[in-house]
């Protein structure tokens, strides 16, 4: 809705500056004893708040079993092509024989990493995950990118019951199409 | 020790007085530059630097991090910065005059301190003696006169640069500091009409002034501003102007000018500028104490003689000489924290602004304030 502003002429007092600078000062001397809010960051730590999407990493179930199935289809999704993985099989005498693969190497380049969450999103298995993790150097292009076992360190376990695999197995050895 | 400094040459004494001032106003001058950096921060709801330590003073106890949150560390490391890094020339300038304004610069504004008196103390008669190191009769008038000439070394440095940035700064800075020299000049005038009365010894001595604001009775021991508010109100507003201080920074005004008149210095000239920016205010700030704020009396009506009384130290005069620094020190600090509180408050006047408040808006104001004030002395003294 638009409306006039009334734009009386300045009365004696105000044209002097004086009334608004000492005003301004009284606003300024409060500040100078209110409490800081600089949070001084080494020390202390920002919360994270829920949903963050910082440095992506990868999960286990809660049984230490690693979810990646090595699909590959977050590397095909990445746009900066800052996934490489190497699939690898799993060996036949393995308790999660029945999931067949799993990656022999997860590399996620994080100079190239954009942190648009595609990874996340795109994964069928639930496997990797954009964390809390904010805080990242080295001291080479060597040091940044995150290799298999750095990324589960990062990632630890994702609480979820499903347990898929192990109902696709004890549907299959019940003779069931279908878990 | 008196009959030891007395036997001295007074060569010796002079050069030793006079390094001994230069001695106090660099650190000062140095530490105002943190203090405007951490008054900016809590103005700012920030706690400002407080990073820098040296390893070894983290083992003292309370003292290391009491001094490190307030940042000492950081002013050591950038005036060892200041001092070390390479000193740039750049190959446009003109090298002869590009060397000699920040010597020009700061020369004028350490020369100025020799003729404001910083203290007193009272000798065996009883008498309040100023402590200064030149009691010169026309004290003001030198202030101003070499202050004023503080200007060359902005138009030399803005010139001597051969860039448009460092050029325009030092056009607008010197248009400024004339402007308001007028106003600020003409401001103290009823100041020194009312401390020569007819039939005394003519005088401009600052300190005499002072021993005007420490008389007795209810009119002898007001101070100044009481007296001459008008006068205190444009003196200090003039000289906001004069030193180049916000609200009236045009010399160096960031946004428009990247970095004014000292646009191409660097290292150790840069620094030079930087201390006389900060001595000029210092130096502005203990005249405006000295004429205004009662100089070394501790209160309105309550002055030194009286307080070293009380405190029955009379017989030392070095004493009651160090009270009266600590005072007039306190008070100059005082002001120097308000230029900073002011720096924080007050926005940027524009340049047109700034000339209309000068030319039409303060001069009329002194010129009438002068006037009646003339009068006003003319009858009571006459």
């Amino acid at each position: 809705m638009p409306y006039v502003v009334e734009r009386t002429p300045l009365t004696f007092a105000e044209r002097t500056y004086l009334p608004q600078i000492l005003g301004g000062l009284k606003t300024t001397w409060k500040h100078l004893f209110s409490p800081k809010v600089t949070l001084e960051y080494p020390e202390e730590r920002p919360t994270i708040p829920p949903g963050y999407r910082g440095v992506p990493t990868l999960v286990k179930d809660p049984n230490g079993r690693e979810k990646c199935v090595s699909c590959q289809l977050c590397e095909f999704v990445c746009p900066p092509k800052a996934i490489r993985i190497t699939p690898g099989a799993i060996p036949a005498d393995a308790p999660t024989a029945n999931v067949e693969k799993a990656p022999q190497a997860f590399d996620i380049d994080m100079l190239r990493c954009i942190y648009c969450g595609l990874c996340q999103e795109v994964c069928p298995e639930e496997a990797i995950f954009l964390q809390n993790q904010y805080s990242l150097s080295g001291y080479s292009r060597g040091d940044l990118v995150n290799h298999k076992d750095r990324l589960y360190e990062l990632g630890g376990t994702l609480p979820d019951l499903h347990f898929k695999w192990d109902k696709k197995r004890a549907a299959e050895q019940a003779g069931r199409a279908q878990h | 020790m008196v009959e030891f400094w007395t036997s001295l040459p007074l060569f010796v004494q002079m050069l030793i007085k006079g390094l001994a001032v230069i001695g106090v106003i660099f650190p000062i001058a140095g530490a105002s530059s943190m203090a405007e950096r951490k008054v900016a921060a809590w103005i700012q709801n920030r706690p400002g630097p407080n990073r820098a330590i040296p390893f070894w003073f983290r083992w003292v106890p309370v003292i290391g991090p009491f001094l490190q949150r307030l940042g000492i560390f950081h002013l050591m490391s950038d005036g060892l910065k200041m001092l070390f890094k390479e000193d740039p020339l750049p190959g446009h300038v003109n090298k002869v005059y590009f060397i000699l304004a920040p010597i020009v610069a700061v020369t004028l504004a350490f020369t100025t301190v020799a003729v404001v008196p910083f203290g007193a103390y009272l000798n065996r008669g009883g008498q309040v003696v100023p402590l200064m190191l030149a009691n010169v009769d026309v004290g003001i008038l030198a202030v101003f006169a070499v202050a004023s000439l503080g200007v060359y070394a902005l138009i030399l440095a803005g010139w001597s640069a051969n860039s448009k940035y460092p050029f325009l700064g030092s056009i607008r800075a010197s248009a400024q500091l004339i402007s308001y020299e007028l106003s600020l000049t003409i401001s103290v005038l009823p100041v020194f009409l009312w401390i020569n009365i007819p039939g005394g010894d003519g005088t401009l001595s600052l300190a005499r002034v002072v021993e005007f604001q420490s008389r007795a009775g209810f009119w002898g021991g007001l101070w100044f501003v009481f007296l001459m508010p008008v006068s205190a109100l444009v003196f200090l507003v003039a000289l906001f102007a004069e030193t180049n201080r916000l609200p009236f920074d045009m010399a160096e005004g960031e946004p428009d000018l990247v970095g004014g008149f000292h646009t191409e210095y660097g290292a150790f000239k840069w620094a030079l500028f930087f201390v006389a920016e900060y001595s000029h205010m210092l130096v502005g700030s203990a005249v405006f104490t000295l004429l205004f704020l009662g100089g070394w009396n501790p209160l309105p009506w309550i002055s030194l003689a009286q307080f070293a009384g009380w405190l029955g130290l009379e017989g030392s005069p070095i004493l009651v000489g160090t009270i009266s620094i600590v005072i007039f020190l306190g008070k100059v600090l005082g002001v120097i924290f308000l230029f900073m509180w002011v720096r924080w408050t007050v926005p940027r006047f524009r340049y047109d602004q700034i000339m209309k408040l000068g030319w039409s808006g303060l001069l009329p104001l002194v010129i009438g304030n002068l006037i009646v004030y003339a009068l006003a002395i003319a009858l009571i003294q006459k």
